[in-house]
């Protein structure tokens, strides 16, 4: 291998994955998690009837949009990813990062859906169609990101985890019908109902916003942590050697 | 060679391969049956174990399936048996589709058996109009889980802890199979009260599933099996 070659991967693995961008959008996303606090929290009423109970929901509705968003954006890249016009391990990484952040948000979900349901319907667990393929999707993930454990060159690996983000694409719709076929009771999004209003829809609102953000800045980050470990093990060895060249030389 | 002939070929070789170990016979059918005897202990009664016999018989199905699907993908990786296959240019289709109705054909064994257990252990029964529901919904369902369990399979085929890896990704999968096979043999049988024209519309899902799974897998297990970038 050539010194300019080492060069490079040294500064890939050395970079910072902070830019000018990232970092705008970081101080933005803490602005806007404080703006979520203070509004969620202080300013928004308690409910009439579920009183404070309500504000896990500016929680639990964002983090829910949040997962799906990133197991779409997963799909999507996977696919990009499999196009031979598209193919770059960019679209892997993009895949990969955006399924890890979806299933920590996936967790929160289920998590602040269960303590919600707990006091809202007694329960912490209802089998309705929309919660236990929540459930589905989770494991699903979890399994995606096992896959996208197991080895091999980073070829070999984008490949196979972007044709099982594909396959669950494929199997999610069928056990949401299934469920739902199985259980035809469920319960109503308290939206769509228009039990929240005002300041409450306001709060959700900017919930899902800065959520968002957060999910970018995060997916962003995520990104670059993932390219550099790619470089690590492309290059990792040789620059190790060239640094104990180094040391040898002074 | 063409994908059918591929596929005859595959599915016979597999078949001898399991005439010949009979892992299926020796290891797989005692395990499902000795899982049947150990629900009715954990569930005791016996009104109890008739109303959710359905439920077991494929549960039971399920988790046996798992060894014979690593079975299936063990026979291949020795010796890089898949490798070889796919390097002298045998079409990944016809490998699929084999493996798949030679693990189709393997698990309809373990469900006559696990129903007979059923019938003898916890004295289920079913009625004239019931028996064709229930070979059709069988056939329905072991088509889609031949299908889905040698994608699968393939899938997890030489890599590290795959042992645990399978049921991670397979068992979500295979469950709108377990809702829908349940209910339809559950109004097979005449238990959970679904009636019959119900069980039917379960086993449309089922060909469904089937379906949806073999197109896609037909077109996934080829990048899914092959090592080379």
């Amino acid at each position: 291998m050539s010194a300019t070659h080492t060069d490079t991967a040294a500064a890939v693995v050395r970079r910072p994955t902070g830019t000018r961008v990232t970092r705008a959008l970081g101080i933005a996303t803490l602005i806007g998690l404080g703006w979520f606090v203070t509004f969620g929290l202080f300013l928004s009423p308690d409910d009439a009837v579920q009183l404070a109970g309500v504000r896990i929901l500016y929680l639990h509705v964002p983090s829910a949009w949040l997962a799906y968003l990133a197991f779409i954006v997963t799909a999507i890249s996977s696919a990009a990813y499999l196009s031979k016009r598209t193919r770059s391990l960019t679209w892997d990484r993009l895949a990969g990062a955006s399924a890890e952040v979806g299933v920590l948000f996936m967790g929160i979900t289920l998590l602040t859906g269960s303590l919600w349901g707990r006091m809202s319907w007694g329960v912490y667990w209802v089998w309705d169609s929309r919660v236990t393929t929540t459930a589905f999707l989770f494991v699903t993930y979890l399994g995606y990101l096992a896959v996208r454990g197991l080895g091999g060159s980073h070829h070999q690996r984008a490949r196979r985890s972007a044709v099982v983000a594909l396959l669950s694409v494929l199997e999610i719709p069928l056990v949401h019908f299934s469920v739902e076929w199985w259980r035809p009771l469920h319960q109503q999004e308290s939206i769509a109902k228009g039990k929240l209003e005002g300041l409450m829809l306001f709060s959700l609102f900017i919930g899902v916003v800065v959520f968002t953000l957060l999910y970018v800045w995060l997916v962003m980050h995520r990104q670059r942590v993932l390219a550099m470990e790619d470089a690590l093990d492309d290059h990792g060895l040789e620059f190790a050697i060239a640094e104990r060249r180094e040391e040898a030389l002074f | 060679m063409t994908s059918i002939e591929v596929t005859r070929l595959v599915a016979a070789k597999d078949l001898r391969i399991e005439l010949r170990s009979r892992i299926l016979i020796n290891q797989v059918l005692p395990f499902a049956a000795i899982v049947m005897v150990l629900f009715a202990f954990a569930l005791d009664k016996d009104d109890l174990l008739a109303r959710v016999a359905p439920g077991l018989i494929w549960l039971a199905t399920l988790f046996s399936m798992l060894f014979v699907v690593q079975r299936s993908f063990a026979v291949e990786a020795a010796d890089g048996a898949l490798d070889a296959l796919r390097t002298a240019g045998v079409p990944a289709r016809g490998i699929y589709f084999g493996k798949a109705i030679a693990l189709g054909l393997q698990l309809l064994v373990l469900e006559v058996l696990l129903f007979l257990a059923a019938f003898v252990l916890y004295n289920s029964r079913v009625g004239a109009d019931g028996v064709v529901l229930l070979i059709t919904s069988a056939l329905a369902a072991s088509c889609g889980l031949g299908l889905v369990g040698t994608l699968y399979g393939g899938l997890t085929t030489g890599t590290k802890g795959r042992e645990s890896l399978l049921p991670l990704l397979l068992l979500p999968v295979v469950a709108p199979v377990l809702i829908g096979v349940t209910r339809a043999t559950e109004a097979a049988l005449g238990v959970g009260g679904i009636s019959m024209h119900e069980g039917w519309a379960w086993v449309s899902l089922l060909v469904t599933y089937a379906l949806l799974f073999g197109i896609g897998g037909s077109i996934a297990f080829g990048p899914l099996v092959d090592d080379s970038v």
